[in-house]
């Protein structure tokens, strides 16, 4: 599980200056702003952009272009679940159908979210490296392997008499 | 003492492997045996795994697939000896599976401590950067090119020639990109050797730099490979340590969960700090590359076979395969299949050979239905279609790739409309979005798909959905829109059955559903 630090301007540049010389900063200064704050604050563009001379739509096109990077911090647990072919044909989709249905989400495009009280979110990924052991899951940046809907609630903490 | 080796790879964490080691660890104490627990990267056997292996006077013996709660019958039944036990597989080395591949890229993989530069060195490590040097860039060159080796990232380009561009480019500056954001599913070779063998892949990026003149070396790697991204982190620290690459330096980069940063253009506009939205070529990126310099961009694979070639020459590297595609394949075996895994072979063997021999058919016991063969840009193949030659020209004639060397099979519950439909959907998710086949094609193709997935005017709209495709194929920037065809039109052509008549009961919602 990890944990976050709550949103500081002065943190924040020194995250950045600690990057900004590097050859193609952004991304490593997007990466760090996120593993300290748990995502990438609205709040943070600007400064990003003033450190790198960029202006702030460059800087929020990439921030937004990749679906890692997110402007708020996920729930204290996530599932990364496989939606590959892999998975697809190992059944991952009913593994994923289950545990949505055990936490409270809706089974609607785009899939997943986070549960209301903040404990979970559930993420669709797709291709996690794990496909010789199909399905795969990411949880909390561990790889879990073979799962199905049971497996996957037991490792998030959820009792299957929800589902 | 006991020297017991436990793999660290992702594919055994995520079934147990650390379970493993701690269970160990703890038996060994409650025994007062003194043990030492090696953690390597995965011999490939991914059904077996975690494989546990003990070193003994006979050799390595193997155990698997061993669960935490076997290891104090393990340890009864002699285990720091290779006694007898249910779970006993004998010398990894002499089990069929392994004993048939020819290993040149995946030679170390498992075998060694993936932290120990000691251990690389007693395995041959540093060899072909030493004869580099000795041979100077050109001739370099010049053995790459002999070797006959192609892009293994999947559009199979000759290396030598790549490098012998950018040797060629004037300027002082020019790079080194490693491609290893190896997002196919179904695919995971890159990440064994980042997990199981980075010393190879860092040697190759020198071997890289020192032919073509760069200084400078770039690995672009993945956010969903944390694991392979420390194992490399590591053992980049302890060559920098060591002073072996000389003034060579490598920065591992990683990713942010875009697919189409896969592609080379893109990855660099990525590693830039742009969006990772594709350029249109020419320029090469061998003429102006990352930051406009000349850029030398392999994949992993690619790279990691070059101490090898170095080694051993180009022409033993020639000397396996077959017709154009020289030396070897690491295949990845996935999906739905017995013995899935890394199973890495000359080129020459059929498809069929690899699903029903290697793979052992399904992992259900069903049927074999359909075969994807490189990635979610590769198409499907039914059995009708086994005796297709695993090459790139074999496969290209039969209209399709091999791509990264991915083969996932599924069983005779596939919905093969939900599978076209998937990819068109996928493409739609992962699109850089500049060029508009791509962005709002792959969107219009779902929809009609999904048309003739409810009945409607089935006939028309799949013609539609093949007007569409040519355009996607012709009309797109990179390999994202202009490859989404191939699963697409391979599902139509080769199970049409699934397109025509729907039954209502199996109807899926959502692609993969069944």
């Amino acid at each position: 599980m990890e944990t976050f630090e709550p949103w500081s301007v002065a943190r924040a540049e020194e995250i950045i200056a600690a990057h900004r010389s590097r050859e193609g900063a952004l991304l490593p200064i997007l990466h760090a702003l996120q593993d300290i704050f748990g995502c990438v604050p609205s709040a943070a563009v600007p400064l990003v952009a003033h450190a790198l001379n960029l202006s702030r739509a460059e800087v929020h096109g990439v921030v937004t272009f990749y679906h890692d990077f997110r402007p708020t911090p996920h729930g204290r647990r996530i599932v990364k679940l496989c939606r590959a072919e892999s998975c697809q044909a190992m059944g991952a989709e009913a593994a994923g159908r289950f545990l949505l249905a055990a936490l409270g989400l809706a089974m609607v495009e785009p899939w997943g979210g986070t549960t209301a009280d903040g404990a979970i979110t559930v993420e669709a990924v797709y291709c996690l490296g794990l496909c010789a052991v199909s399905p795969a899951a990411l949880i909390d940046g561990e790889p879990l392997g073979r799962v199905d809907g049971m497996t996957l609630a037991e490792a998030v903490g959820v009792e299957a008499a929800r589902a | 003492m006991i020297r017991l080796f436990v793999p660290a790879d992702s594919a055994a964490l995520a079934v147990g492997a650390d379970g493993v080691a701690r269970a160990i660890a703890g038996e060994a104490t409650r025994r007062g045996l003194s043990v030492q627990i090696v953690r390597t990267g995965s011999r490939g056997l991914a059904w077996l795994e975690p494989l546990l292996e003990v070193e003994t006077p006979a050799g390595r013996i193997a155990y698997g697939p061993v669960k935490a709660r076997d290891i104090p019958s393990l340890f009864d039944a002699g285990l720091a000896q290779g006694g007898h036990h249910t779970l006993r597989i004998g010398r990894p080395e002499e089990h069929p599976w392994l004993a048939r591949q020819t290993r040149v890229t995946f030679a170390r993989c498992g075998v060694v401590d993936p932290a120990s530069l000691a251990d690389y060195r007693a395995h041959g490590g540093f060899e072909g950067l030493t004869r580099a040097l000795s041979l100077g860039p050109a001739k370099t060159i010049e053995a790459v090119t002999a070797s006959g080796l192609r892009g293994r990232g999947g559009a199979g380009f000759p290396a030598g020639i790549k490098w012998k561009t950018v040797a060629e480019a004037p300027g002082e500056m020019k790079y080194v990109v490693c491609n290893a954001d190896e997002g196919d599913s179904g695919t995971f070779a890159d990440r064994m050797i980042l997990e199981g063998d980075p010393f190879e892949l860092i040697e190759g990026m020198a071997i890289a730099g020192l032919a073509a003149g760069a200084k400078t070396g770039f690995v672009y790697s993945r956010s969903e490979y944390p694991q392979a991204n420390r194992v490399f982190q590591t053992a980049l620290d302890a060559v920098r340590a060591d002073g072996e690459l000389g003034e060579f330096d490598i920065e591992l980069r990683i990713g942010a969960g875009a697919y189409v940063c896969g592609e080379e253009t893109s990855l660099l506009e990525s590693l830039e700090g742009k969006r990772g939205q594709v350029r249109a070529k020419p320029p090469l990126p061998a003429h102006e590359g990352l930051f406009a310099r000349p850029t030398v961009v392999n994949n992993v694979l690619t790279l990691a076979s070059t101490p090898w070639i170095l080694t051993h020459g180009g022409e033993a590297y020639a000397a396996l395969g077959t017709g154009r595609s020289r030396g070897t394949q690491p295949i990845q075996l996935a999906g739905n299949v017995r013995r899935p895994g890394l199973y890495e072979a000359p080129f020459g063997l059929t498809l069929g050979q690899i699903v029903m021999e290697i793979g052992g058919g399904t992992a259900s016991g069903r049927p074999v239905r359909a075969v994807q063969c490189g990635g979610p840009l590769g198409a499907y193949f039914p059995p009708a279609l086994f005796d297709t030659v695993y090459d790139y020209e074999a496969f290209a004639a039969r209209d399709g790739l091999i791509g990264h060397g991915g083969v996932v099979v599924f069983d005779d519950t596939v919905d093969m409309a939900a599978q076209a439909r998937f990819a068109f959907e996928f493409c739609a998710i992962e699109s850089c979005g500049k060029c508009t086949p791509c962005r709002i094609g792959s969107v219009r193709g779902a929809e009609t798909l999904q048309r003739v997935m409810d009945g409607v005017e089935v006939e028309a709209n799949l013609g539609l959905v093949a007007d569409l495709c040519h355009t996607l194929k012709f009309g797109s920037l990179c390999a994202l829109g202009g490859f989404t065809p191939y699963p697409v039109m391979s599902a139509i052509t080769h199970f049409r059955e699934d397109f025509l008549t729907r039954r209502k009961s199996s109807l899926p919602t959502r692609a993969g559903e069944g």
